[in-house]
């Protein structure tokens, strides 16, 4: 151990060279980044499997999902991952000023990647929008907001609708407009659909406590959602819902497949497992952050930042698949 | 033995150095296919739409890997390893899907006796 | 630390080496261990805790066999009975098979094995302790809270609806899915980048290519299964519907979710093991391991058909016919590489110069043992017999042989091959050789009876049993007393070896792979400077010496003769 003529401080005493302890930082990060993608291979594969076995639930569901909002935040994230990127530059040519400059910049992008999440969060709490049986979506016959047809779910809707709407136009500000507006004004749900819809063959008569809306109680043409047809996504597309392009605030879904909250518990999942990674990349980043501030690193050494940047674009590559499976079903 | 930049001198420090025109050209191919992305999927290109939006996030997720990552000067063994994740990830995909899709017709469609929806009745 | 004694100490004429600073004594005190980042220790802290482990999980399956001594209740009622054999099983594979062999044994010898001072990341290392330290703890707490009866499988729709405690044992195993992610990055890392001048990948020691795959499964396997407790987790709580029928989702896909991780993971239990036996075969057989490249090769064929055999446990479960003929197909693929390796053992010995050593009774234990688990994994690969064989004592007796046959009989192997090393003291061959006859004879009186008793259609789990089993589970269950006894008899000499044994020479059975190169007990650093590396399995390097008691290198008696 005392025989190395120079053995720098920030050299691992079981190092011989500062390349070997790169490279093993390296690989180790490259390591643990095949097990986040394995880790959220069981969540791709929940997604996969229900798409393609009930592509119904989520070409009706994703439309109560804001896509302006998914987009913004895509656009988020990929400024901070550029920005992680050049912070990595610049601390490889040993430019902490900058390095601090970017870091912060990457940080608090993703401050304002949680905040557009923490509003679409909201937004479907507010409406209901929920996994299983927390899934009582908010009940909305023309004209008057069907309040008093919603079940125990203990969610509080008198000003859903008012409300979401508010919080979409904060966020608009940001880029979310409100003219596709999908988070508020198609977050109701038709009232008939719901509880009538489910019970085709019974004829609807048990189905009791909601106001059935007699344009949507034909037993037949829900029967023909709920049975997943041979024809795949395409052709359920075409009979089951208006064309993607015309999903606007007045454009209501016609009928609620069955299990729908199948996909938002898949939304909060996939969402939810990537969100706790943004929170924790965004911790290790305010680390190398501090270590930066604290002098550190050098031109010689800056290996923490390589690492940690590695992570953050993993993040960043998760939600870059994320953002078209949830948002933009076709 | 080595790929990453320097060679033992006491200046050089290990890893590939990305130059700002890359670094910013990624950044703007990025923003662009999420565009490109976002307009496609106003179109519907029926069951297409998956493969499209798919096929283009796979560009995007290269991009990030091979510059952002430094993936394309990288060691091969790191490569390897990312690589070798995606295909079990594609394995472990594949297989589930081939099953659970044999079996599905025998599934009773929309059953979920928990939920409060009554399921459709069984033929 | 000083360094007066030579860098290969071990057969230095005269040396007190045994005395000198080392890693048990190079700092005091509880919190030095605590605290340590040298992988040696941590090994030791595994070791500790996990032989612990295994006491809690062989008291609970002397429990399960004593409540089948006669059909009814012997001891027990149903419900306790389910939660003795949810919690024998979940303890046995996640807190002692699974971290077994790699983490305790693995990290006291892998870096010495490679020359090299340490692991690469030291400090994740100790993470990893302390993550299966924090994931013990839930299991505990589980069973203070009153168990859980589910099965180690946690298979939905009953663990989403039981009333026990699924939660704090499922977040248990995931932290320890996260201990055993670790340990196996930091050991991949390490034989990458750690590997001294002059070990190709072809002269790496057998153990390290067996961990190495290991490592891989542990890397790219575990994180499935904790996505798969996540979303178990997240069904409980909150009722997503993807597992749970009741809301819609699909039990079936749950299995899919937990074999994918658990069936590579029953190759993490196995491939340690295999490595254990490639380095007890050949340096009691004095002969150069037979088919080298083959072994290697094996261990990473084992490990990546182990991926694609997963739906072999579902056959009988709801599984497509059409997953069903795939999987089973694939599954005899996986026979190949494990007879290759029994092969290439078998004439390793041949013509080779055996001593019976402990170690070696072992591993002659573990190829009879493991040869008889295998082959019937074929049995219950073979789609048709499985319908019979599938959820009976056949199964339980299959994976019996492979783990505890196969991977805990490895286990202690390893442990007496590896026991001087760790403590510097011999213990006694007499006991050693006693104890594993128990052991052995035990084991196979417990274990081939309940493939008779699953042959005849005795399903597993079952609390009751009709009377024409009653006499294959009273003989099964005096063989597990008769293993018991070997065990405590196994406790016994080992405790006294660590009080009063015979101390150890740095090289007592002549082997030639690098961590025999230290002195008895490895000081804190390991090496001096990095030791060259040679044939590991070329025993010309070593010759007997009577005056130290075990066995000295040839280069370094010729270089000491140069420099006295």
């Amino acid at each position: 151990m005392s025989g190395h003529s120079s053995h720098p401080d920030y050299l691992g005493h079981h190092y011989d060279t500062p390349e070997q302890q790169f490279d093993s930082g390296s690989l180790g990060m490259w390591l643990f980044l095949a097990t986040e993608v394995l880790l959220f291979a069981g969540l791709f594969c929940a997604y996969a499997i229900y798409r393609s076995h009930h592509p119904e639930i989520f070409l009706y569901a994703h439309q109560y999902l804001d896509k302006n909002m998914g987009a913004l935040n895509t656009a988020v994230l990929i400024f901070s991952s550029f920005t992680m990127a050049m912070a990595v530059r610049m601390a490889q040519l040993g430019k902490n000023n900058h390095v601090v400059t970017l870091l912060t910049i990457t940080l608090l992008c993703g401050f304002g990647f949680l905040g557009v999440k923490k509003v679409e969060y909201e937004a479907k709490w507010k409406h209901g929008l929920l996994w299983g049986k927390k899934f009582h979506p908010e009940e909305h016959s023309a004209g008057a907001h069907g309040t008093e047809a919603l079940h125990d779910a203990g969610v509080t809707t008198a000003a859903g609708v008012t409300t979401a709407a508010g919080v979409a136009t904060a966020a608009g500000g940001a880029g979310a407009s409100h003219d596709t507006g999908a988070s508020h004004d198609a977050a109701a749900m038709p009232a008939g659909a719901t509880d009538h819809g489910a019970a085709p063959a019974t004829g609807g008569s048990t189905a009791a406590p909601v106001g059935i809306n007699p344009a949507n109680a034909d037993p037949m043409a829900v029967r023909s959602n709920i049975a997943p047809p041979p024809a795949g996504p395409a052709g359920l597309a075409e009979n089951a819902f208006e064309p993607k392009q015309k999903v606007n605030s007045h454009a209501t879904p016609k009928e609620r497949p069955s299990n729908v909250h199948i996909f938002f518990g898949i939304y909060f999942l996939m969402t939810g497992l990537h969100g706790v990674h943004v929170i924790a990349g965004m911790s290790a980043i305010a680390w190398v952050l501090w270590r930066t501030m604290k002098g550190h690193f050098s031109a010689q050494y800056s290996t923490p930042v390589h690492l940690v940047g590695l992570y953050w674009h993993l993040v960043d590559l998760v939600w870059i698949y994320l953002f078209p499976l949830l948002y933009l079903v076709g | 033995m080595s790929h990453s930049g320097g060679h033992h001198g006491e200046h050089a420090a290990p890893g590939h150095v990305v130059s700002t025109k890359i670094l910013v050209g990624v950044w703007l191919a990025l923003m662009i296919l999420t565009v490109v992305t976002v307009e496609i999927a106003t179109v519907d290109l029926g069951s297409a739409n998956l493969w499209v939006a798919m096929f283009v996030a796979s560009i995007k997720a290269s991009l990030v890997v091979l510059f952002f990552m430094h993936l394309f000067w990288d060691r091969k063994i790191n490569m390897i390893i990312f690589i070798v994740s995606l295909f079990l990830l594609a394995l472990f995909l594949g297989l589930a899907l081939t099953d659970t899709g044999a079996y599905q017709p025998d599934l009773i469609p929309g059953y979920a006796p928990g939920m409060e929806q009554t399921p459709p009745a069984t033929k | 630390m000083s360094a007066n004694h030579t860098t290969y100490g071990g057969g230095t004429p005269g040396a007190p080496a045994w005395e000198q600073d080392n890693y048990l004594n190079h700092t005091h005190g509880l919190k030095s261990w605590l605290t340590t980042l040298d992988h040696k220790r941590i090994g030791l802290m595994y070791l500790i805790c996990i032989l612990a482990s295994f006491l809690l999980g062989g008291l609970f399956a002397l429990l399960v066999r004593t409540e089948h001594l006669t059909p009814g209740r012997t001891i027990v009622d149903a419900d306790l009975y389910n939660q003795y054999f949810t919690l024998h099983g979940a303890v046995m594979i996640f807190l002692f098979i699974i971290p077994g062999i790699p983490a305790a044994l693995g990290n006291f010898v892998l870096p010495l094995m490679l020359g090299a001072k340490d692991v690469a990341f030291p400090r994740l290392n100790l993470t990893s302790w302390y993550l299966w330290v924090i994931g013990a703890i839930f299991s505990v707490v589980t069973i203070a809270l009153g168990g859980v009866d589910t099965g180690w499988t946690f298979y939905t729709p009953y663990s989403t609806t039981t009333a026990t405690h699924v939660i704090p044992v499922t977040l248990g195993v995931f932290i320890l899915g996260f201990s055993s992610i670790f340990t196996g990055l930091n050991f991949i890392v390490t034989i990458h980048k750690l590997r001294p001048k002059g070990m190709t990948w072809f002269k790496m020691p057998l153990f390290l290519w067996a961990v190495y795959a290991t490592a891989l499964i542990q890397v790219l396997a575990t994180p499935v299964l904790g996505i798969t407790l996540l979303l178990l987790i997240a069904e409980r709580a909150m009722g997503i519907g993807i597992f749970d029928p009741a809301l819609g989702g699909d039990p079936v896909l749950f299995q899919h979710f937990f074999w994918f991780y658990s069936h590579p993971a029953v190759y993490i239990m196995i491939l340690p093991a295999m490595g254990v036996i490639s380095e007890v075969i050949a340096p009691f057989s004095r002969k150069t391991i037979f088919g080298y490249k083959f072994i290697a090769y094996s261990s990473i064929a084992i490990a990546a058909f182990g991926f694609l055999v997963w739906g072999h446990h579902m056959f009988t479960s709801g599984q497509s016919a059409l997953g069903n003929m795939l999987f089973s197909a694939l599954t005899f693929s996986v026979s190949i590489p494990s007879a290759i390796k029994v092969f290439n053992w078998l004439s390793t010995m041949y013509k080779g110069s055996i001593s019976l050593k402990t170690p070696m009774l072992y591993a002659l234990a573990f190829m009879f043992l493991f040869g008889i688990g295998g082959l019937t994994g074929l049995f219950l690969g073979a789609l048709a017999v499985d319908v019979h064989l599938h959820d009976t004592y056949f199964v339980v007796a299959h994976f019996h042989y492979v783990m505890f046959g196969g991977t805990v009989i490895a286990f202690l192997a390893g442990l007496h091959y590896w026991w001087p090393k760790m403590f510097g003291r011999m213990y006694s061959e007499k006991w050693g050789a006693v104890a594993c006859a128990l052991i052995f004879i035990g084991f196979n009186v417990t274990f081939f009876t309940q493939f008779v008793l699953g042959s005849q259609g005795m399903p597993r789990r079952y609390y009751n049993y009709l009377p024409m089993y009653t006499s294959y589970h009273q003989i099964s269950t005096v063989g597990s007393y008769i293993m018991g006894l070997g065990f405590v008899i196994c406790a016994i000499y080992l405790a006294h070896s660590l009080l009063a044994g015979k101390k150890a020479a740095a090289n007592p059975w002549g082997s030639v792979t690098l961590e025999w190169r230290t002195p008895p007990i490895p000081p804190h650093d390991n090496f001096d400077k990095t030791p060259l590396a040679g044939d590991p399995y070329d025993y010309s390097q070593v010759r007997w010496d009577a005056k130290t008691g075990g066995y000295v290198w040839v280069d370094e008696q010729s270089s000491a003769a140069v420099a006295g």
